[in-house]
Formats: C-alpha cells, sequence, structure tokens
C-alpha cells in the first residue's frame, strides 16, 4: 500500500509534465492542425541553451527563465521560417518537415555538444520526503507539480480572460472568418507555437534532472508520452490534456514500480492502441462540437 | 503499363543488377546488399503514403518484425535439420507473414486514424521495439539473436566471394517485392488507393471500400518492409533491437520524400541515399584535417544532418522529390521541343510537372 | 450623393476562365444595393474580393476614394468595410458574447465596446438572452443574427451580406430585412447585399445590380429592376 502511495505520487508529479508538454502540442494542433512531431527536439534546444546559462552564471533560476526564452525564439524562428512550407493541401507536409527538422536539430546538437548523457541537477533535494513513514514527494517534484499546474493555469487565463486569448482561440477556430473581423491570423499564429514551444522547453527542463541526463535525444520519450496524452485527452482539448496527462502518468508509474522499467514503453504503446480504437477523438474531448 | 511488361522489367532489372555484382568489390556488393534490403521498406512505404496516404514513422519496427520472423524460423528449421533453400524460402515467407500481421493489426487502427494519429501510433511503436525485445525472451533483448554463419551454397563457393552470394540474394528479393508492389501501383488496388487517398467520401460514393483498401495498402506496406528485416538479418547475420531504431525508421521516410512520394524509382534512389550518402560524407571527412575529437562527433551525426537539410528543403522546393524533378526536366524539354517545332494548334503546354493537386491555382490570398 | 463603394474593371479568376469579367459599380453611401444573380454568378467571389481574401487580377476597389490594393483583409475592417461571409461565419466554439466581443476587437475604449454590445442586444433581442451561450447551440436565424451583429460592433460604414437569407423562414428574413433597413436609414450605413432570394433583396434595396456569368447585366433602381420581367425571365429564373 506504501508503495502504491509512492507510485501514485510520483506518477502524478510526473503526469504534470507530461501534461504540459502535451499541452504545447494540443495549442499547436488547435492553431495549425499540425501534430508539432519537432516539438521535442525544439524544446531540447531551449534545455541546452538554460543549461549553459546555468552553467555560466551558477543560478538555476536565470537558466530556467533561458530555457522559456531560448524554447520561445525556436519556437518563433520555426513558425516563421520552417512553416510556410507546409502545404494546406497535404496534411503529411507539416509531419514530414517536422520530422526533417528534428533530424536537423538532433544532429546539430549532436555535433556541437556530442551525444553523451550530461547530468542536470536538481535544484531542490529530489530524495521523497517521508511522511509517517510512508515515503511520498520529494521536494523538485512539489516544484515540478507548482510550476507545471501554474503555468497550465496562467494559459488558461489568457486564453479565456483576455482580449488576446480571445483572438488565439479565433484564429485557430476559423481563421479565414477571423481575419474579416480584423483578427491577424498569422501573428496569432506565431503567438500560439511561441507559447507552445516555450512551454515545452520549460516542461523537458523541468523533466531533465528525472532521466538520464541530457543529450539531444533526451526529450524523445517525453514527446511520444506526450503525445499519448494528448491523444488520450483529445488534441483539441486543453482541459483533456491535463486529465490525460495525470492518466498517462499515473499508469507509466504503476507499470513501471510493479512490472519494471522496461515495460512501460509497450504499456504506453498498449493504451494508445486501446484509446484511438475506442475512442479515437480522446477519453476527456467534450462532446465534439466541431464539424458536427 | 502492362503486367507483363512489368515483370520482364523487373526480371531485366534483377538480371542487370547480377550482372553489376561482378564489376563491385566485395565490400561494394555488401553495399548493394543493403541497398536492396532498405529498397524492399523504402518502396513498400512509398506506395503507403504516396498512393493511400497514410504516413507511417513505425517502418523499422516492421522491418525488425520480418527480422526476428526470418531468424527465429530460420534457427527453428536448423534444429528441425532443414537447410539450404527450403530453410531460406520458408524462413522469408515467415518474414513476410509475420511483418504482415504486425501489419494488418497497424492497418486496423490507422483506417479509423487521421494521419498525423497514425504517424504517433506508428511512431510509438517503433519506440518500444527494445521494450518488446527486452521482454519477450525469444526476442534476447538488446543482445538480439544471432544467425548461424551460411557461406555461399557448394557449387558457386569456387566463383563468388560471400558478399557477392548475399547481393544476389538480396537482390533477387527486392526483385520480387518491388515488381509485386509495381503490379499492384498499376493494377486495380492502385486505382483504389489513389481514389481514398485523394478523396474518401467519393472513392467510397464510387463503390469503394475506404477502410479495406487502407488496410490493405498497409498489410501489403508491411510485407515488403518484412521483407527488407529478413534480407537485412540475411545479410549482417543477426537480428537486434538496435539495428531498427527510431533513426531508421525517420531515415526510411526522408528516403521515400527525397526520392519523390509514391515512386519506385524513387525508393530505390532514397535506397541508394541511404548507404551511400553516410559512407560518402565519412570519406570526405576523412580527407579533411579535422582533430579525431571533432571527427567522432561528426561521424554519424553529419550524414543525419545532411538528410534532415535535404527531406526539407525538397519539401520546400521541390515537392515531387527527385523523380518528380526528373519528370519535371523532361517535360520541360518535351514542351520546348514542341515549342520549336511548327506551331501547335492547342494551348502552351504547362510546363508543371503532371504532380497531382498542384495545377489548380488558387487566386493569391491577400 | 457619393460612393462610398467604388469598384472599378474587376477581373478574378481562379486559374482558368475568370469568374468576373470587369465588374464595375458604385455603392452610394447610405444605400442599400442589391446584388442578385443566379448561382454561379459571382457573387461570392466579388464580395470576397471587395473584402480582401481574394485578390483581383485586374481593376480596382475603393472605400471612400482609397484604393484599397494594398490595403490587407485585416485592415480593410479598420477602414470601415465589413463582411457578414457565406455560411453565416458564427464561431460555434466561441460564445455569442465572444463572438461579438470579436466584431469589436479593434475598439481600444472599453465602455465604447460595452455600449456597442448593449446597442446589438437592443437591435437582435434574441441575442441578448444568450450571451454565454456556443454558438453551435443556436437557431439558424439566431446565427445570422449573430453574425450581422457582431459585424455591426465594428461600426462599420459599408456592409457586405453574402445570402443572408439562406436557409432561414421568411418571417426570420423579413425581420432581419427590416433591422438592416433601419440602421441606413438611422445612421447612414451603406449596405452590399448579395442574395438569390431576389424578391426579398429588392424589396429593401435602393438600387440592383444583375450578375450573370461574371459581368454586370443590369444596374437599376430596385424598383425598376423588380418590374422588368423581360430580365427576371432572362437572368433570374422566374
Amino acid at each position: 500500500m506504501d508503495r502504491f502511495v509512492f507510485l501514485l505520487g510520483t506518477g502524478l508529479a510526473r503526469g504534470t509534465l507530461f501534461a504540459l508538454f502535451a499541452l504545447a502540442l494540443v495549442l499547436i494542433w488547435r492553431s495549425t492542425r499540425i501534430v508539432n512531431f519537432a516539438a521535442g527536439a525544439m524544446a531540447i534546444v531551449g534545455v541546452y541553451v538554460g543549461v549553459a546559462v546555468t552553467g555560466l552564471t551558477g543560478s538555476y533560476w536565470l537558466g530556467l527563465l533561458a530555457t522559456v526564452l531560448a524554447g520561445g525564439l525556436v519556437g518563433l524562428v520555426v513558425e516563421r521560417g520552417l512553416l510556410r512550407f507546409a502545404s494546406a493541401r497535404s496534411p503529411l507536409s507539416g509531419v514530414i518537415l517536422a520530422i526533417g527538422l528534428v533530424i536537423v536539430l538532433q544532429s546539430l546538437l549532436g555535433i556541437a555538444f556530442g551525444q553523451q548523457h550530461t547530468p542536470v541537477r536538481a535544484p531542490f533535494d529530489d530524495r521523497p520526503v517521508q511522511v509517517g513513514g510512508v515515503p511520498l514527494l520529494s521536494p523538485y517534484d512539489v516544484f515540478v507539480v507548482v510550476v507545471a499546474l501554474g503555468l497550465m493555469a496562467a494559459l488558461r487565463l489568457l486564453f479565456v480572460r483576455t482580449t488576446l486569448g480571445l483572438q488565439l482561440r479565433a484564429a485557430a477556430f476559423e481563421p479565414e472568418v477571423s481575419r474579416l473581423l480584423g483578427v491577424r491570423v498569422a501573428r496569432m499564429r506565431t503567438v500560439g507555437w511561441v507559447l507552445a514551444a516555450a512551454a515545452a522547453s520549460l516542461a523537458a527542463m523541468l523533466a531533465v534532472p528525472k532521466e538520464l541526463g541530457l543529450n539531444p535525444h533526451a526529450a524523445d520519450m517525453l514527446f511520444v508520452y506526450a503525445f499519448t496524452v494528448a491523444v488520450v485527452g483529445g488534441l483539441d482539448s486543453p482541459g483533456g490534456a491535463l486529465l490525460g496527462g495525470l492518466t498517462v502518468g499515473v499508469v507509466m508509474s504503476l507499470v513501471t514500480g510493479y512490472l519494471g522499467a522496461t515495460l512501460t514503453p509497450v504499456a504506453v504503446l498498449a493504451l494508445l492502441v486501446v484509446v484511438l480504437l475506442v475512442r479515437p477523438s480522446g477519453l476527456f474531448a467534450a462532446a465534439e462540437a466541431r464539424r458536427a | 503499363m502492362s503486367a507483363r511488361r512489368t515483370l520482364l522489367l523487373g526480371l531485366g532489372g534483377l538480371i542487370l543488377a547480377i550482372g553489376l555484382t561482378f564489376l563491385l568489390d566485395p565490400y561494394r556488393n555488401y553495399q548493394l546488399a543493403l541497398v536492396a534490403a532498405y529498397l524492399c521498406a523504402t518502396a513498400g512505404l512509398t506506395v503507403l503514403v504516396g498512393l493511400s496516404g497514410q504516413l507511417s514513422l513505425g517502418h523499422a519496427a516492421l522491418m525488425a518484425a520480418g527480422g526476428y520472423g526470418f531468424a527465429l524460423t530460420s534457427q527453428a528449421l536448423t534444429s528441425a535439420g532443414v537447410g539450404g533453400l527450403p530453410r531460406f524460402l520458408a524462413a522469408t515467407v515467415a518474414a513476410a507473414v509475420v511483418a504482415g500481421v504486425l501489419g494488418l493489426l497497424l492497418g486496423l487502427a490507422g483506417a479509423r486514424l487521421h494521419g498525423p494519429y497514425l504517424a504517433g501510433l506508428t511512431l510509438t511503436l517503433v519506440v518500444a521495439v527494445p521494450a518488446v525485445a527486452a521482454s519477450v525472451g525469444a526476442l534476447q533483448g538488446d543482445r538480439g539473436v544471432q544467425m548461424q554463419f551460411e557461406g555461399v551454397p557448394g557449387p558457386l563457393r569456387a566463383l563468388i566471394a560471400l558478399e557477392q552470394w548475399q547481393a544476389w540474394v538480396a537482390l533477387a528479393v527486392a526483385a520480387v517485392a518491388v515488381t509485386g508492389l509495381a503490379l499492384v501501383r498499376d493494377g486495380r488496388t492502385g486505382l483504389r488507393m489513389r481514389a481514398v487517398r485523394d478523396d474518401e467520401v467519393a472513392a467510397a460514393l464510387a463503390g469503394i471500400a475506404p477502410a479495406r483498401v487502407k488496410v490493405l495498402a498497409f498489410v501489403v506496406s508491411s510485407v515488403t518492409a518484412g521483407l527488407g528485416g529478413a534480407v537485412l538479418t540475411f545479410v549482417t547475420q543477426s537480428v537486434s533491437p538496435g539495428a531498427y531504431t527510431v533513426s531508421l525508421s525517420l531515415l526510411l521516410l526522408v528516403a521515400v520524400v527525397v526520392g519523390g512520394l509514391g515512386s519506385l524509382l524513387g525508393a530505390a534512389l532514397g535506397a541508394v541515399l541511404l548507404v551511400l550518402l553516410p559512407w560518402l560524407v565519412g570519406t570526405v571527412t576523412d580527407m579533411l584535417p579535422l582533430p579525431s575529437q571533432v571527427t567522432q562527433r561528426i561521424d554519424g551525426t553529419l550524414p543525419l544532418l545532411v538528410f534532415g537539410l535535404l527531406l526539407i528543403v525538397l519539401v520546400a522546393c521541390a515537392p515531387g522529390g527527385l523523380a518528380g524533378a526528373l519528370t519535371a526536366a523532361r517535360a520541360r524539354r518535351r514542351a520546348r521541343r514542341r515549342l520549336t517545332a511548327p506551331a501547335p494548334t492547342t494551348a502552351p503546354p504547362s510546363p508543371t510537372a503532371p504532380a497531382p493537386r498542384e495545377s489548380a491555382r488558387t487566386p493569391t490570398e491577400g | 450623393m457619393s460612393a462610398a463603394l467604388s469598384v472599378r474593371e474587376l477581373v478574378v479568376g481562379y486559374g482558368g476562365a475568370p469568374v468576373l469579367r470587369g465588374v464595375s459599380f458604385d455603392v452610394d453611401e447610405g444605400t442599400v444595393v442589391a446584388l442578385v444573380g443566379g448561382n454561379g454568378a459571382g457573387k461570392t467571389t466579388l464580395l470576397r474580393t471587395v473584402s480582401g481574401l481574394l485578390t483581383p487580377s485586374a481593376g480596382s476597389v475603393h472605400l471612400d476614394g482609397e484604393d484599397l490594393a494594398r490595403v490587407g483583409v485585416e485592415d480593410r475592417v479598420r477602414r470601415g468595410l465589413a463582411q457578414v461571409p457565406e455560411g453565416r461565419g458564427v464561431i460555434t466554439e466561441l460564445t455569442v458574447e465572444e463572438n461579438l466581443r470579436l466584431g469589436g476587437l479593434w475598439r481600444r475604449d472599453p465602455a465604447d465596446l460595452r455600449a456597442a454590445l448593449a446597442e446589438m442586444y437592443a437591435l437582435f433581442e434574441p441575442l441578448e438572452r444568450r450571451r454565454t451561450t456556443l454558438g453551435h447551440q443556436l437557431s439558424g436565424g439566431e446565427r445570422q443574427m449573430l453574425a450581422i451583429a457582431r459585424a455591426l460592433v465594428a461600426r462599420p460604414r459599408v456592409l457586405l451580406l453574402d445570402e443572408p437569407s439562406l436557409g432561414l423562414a421568411p418571417l426570420v428574413v423579413a425581420q432581419i430585412m427590416r433591422v438592416l433597413r433601419e440602421l441606413c436609414d438611422r445612421t447612414g450605413l451603406t449596405v452590399l447585399l448579395a442574395e438569390q432570394n431576389v424578391a426579398g433583396a429588392l424589396s429593401v434595396a435602393d438600387h440592383g445590380l444583375v450578375l450573370a456569368l461574371g459581368e454586370v447585366v443590369a444596374s437599376r433602381p430596385a424598383a425598376e429592376l423588380a418590374g422588368d420581367e423581360a430580365l427576371r425571365h432572362a437572368y433570374l429564373g422566374f
């Protein structure tokens, strides 16, 4: 039972990270109808910048800030520089371009920094705190959960409460009508990509200390899990990303704890297959309003 | 193209390629065998993506399925006392069946999914390959399955080296796979695939079952990918998860896009590129006076960088890929010839390649 | 009276034969001009070109004397040109109020926006009760009202309407037309109304344009057009 509680706790903590990363995928899917297969590679560029800044200044917080800024900048460059080549006629061209970007970014990082795993230290204690003899979350886990949930809440406020958010949503749902209303749709798309890429970079930065370390492929698995989360939650649904993230996090944590870490990818694959076959629109997507 | 012509073309190509092996040294023959193995996979992938419009990032996993099917069947038959050609054929068929069944499952899922979902599912599949290899005992984890050494069969032993023999076998399997795909492409099935790709609803109204066509496309593509895995296992005499990574999966896609989606010639160009580009880049970097530390970093990553850039540049500038660019160049040449000839009565020929969905230009969006 | 909207020799095509073949007309300030014609006459193409969604291959569009050639879609709204697109264009994932707020996007003064919204709720009463309802839950008539109200929140000087009566009950159409007519008479709003419902459109309009195969074949006062039987038979099919 103690073990179960511990696994549940770590699962929820990892789940918030998956959710944050998945939210980045959802934002981009909603605004451009592209699943950003390059999200992992883009995010890891931001993490390299952040780790370098931390190394230079000695401050974790400056590094974290640099990660977010660099991630957003990568999003800007990709959206402005690369995405205009994605053909609206072929839904596959976006995926193919993203694959090209993944290969380019990862090989550039490999050439610049090598393929080895560089350990990244957590800014807080990573050992779980015992509560009544039961190991629970570590301080770092708590930090991760607070930051991830905080950012998601902030994004929600931005989207629901502000005029910018209203324009972002309108541009995503009906680009042409939005233009007729004076919404600068191209700019909104860029803003969406910048926000998403920054959020994904932050999620990757928070995840790296819990993984093997930093290398050009460090976010690959995070991307695969986040994709699963986005599918489980519904690619169109930001709320679904949170619920899906927590679900996938807990499932993975339980599988890792009881069946072994090697099986986790298989479990994720199984979950993905089941959800795709049973409810392709996602478990938590609201009754499909769109294109009904 | 008539079926007979396709068969003759396939046979002629095979004879030509086998003749080529006599001109190559053993290492080149080994590379040729690898090209043939990758060709099975890229040809299947290009038909899947180009004709049926389904994107798979998991063809490396299907190759792995074929490879393991080949190796395990071969082992079982060896211990049962079967050898030689029967063993090879049975193992190859087993590879095709294993990959085909996996492809059937994927296709069943894929028929209900839009492009990006299917891409993600297949990506997750290839990510899970090492985990599956580790958790199923017979697959022996990261170490993989080693094959018993198999030399050149008796009568040929005095004549050709092992690599040349392997190249022959690889080329023969590739010829069967590619010819089969060409027949599918030119036949009714290919027509149905294109119909479903272009407009599922219209296809359904014309009496085509889109789901069945898509599943069929996936199975056909998986079978040839499985054959590719079998050939690769035969040539390298082992199969392990390390050979079927996400990177390979993505590179297969790069190869077919660079070659030109839907074009079997393009798939061949792509397969050649997959084998030759790393070697070419390696040769060039070896010639440059670089410190060993740099060479070490560049080795393996620089070819990837070239692949990635090539992919992006091609998608941006020549969506038809190399094969499409060739066709376009030919069309341009023909157009020029026609313009210099006595004036044609019809409107001047359009210089655009017969690439689908490119010709209908909408007014520029303001 | 001066022309609020002036279209000169407009040619628009989608690659093949042009859909619009040299269309010219003026819409005077404060008037309702009905643009009638059968299916495929080019009405929607014309409106989309005026609002900037399509770029003409030749010809010009002037708003209050200003050439709009270099003005993007998003900026034409800011200059007072609003369009209610074909199929209404209500963003069904947003609420009624959010749709309306989009209409007043570039109003920086919140009080001004609130006033505009209140005005619209007064004009189209059914909308007020459904402020927080999502667009996809609205009826066809409510959607059309919302689409028009949203365009009006921008306080345009010229309003383009594409087939507002399509799929609506005659009573609802009459109500919407009445509101529009009132607005024109009261505020000097200029309306270009594309309709297949010829009788309905001509009954509210001051002036009528008949578009056939991409050309203006008749341009006369609405009442006169409605009475010309030969023309009706030839181009309008009734």
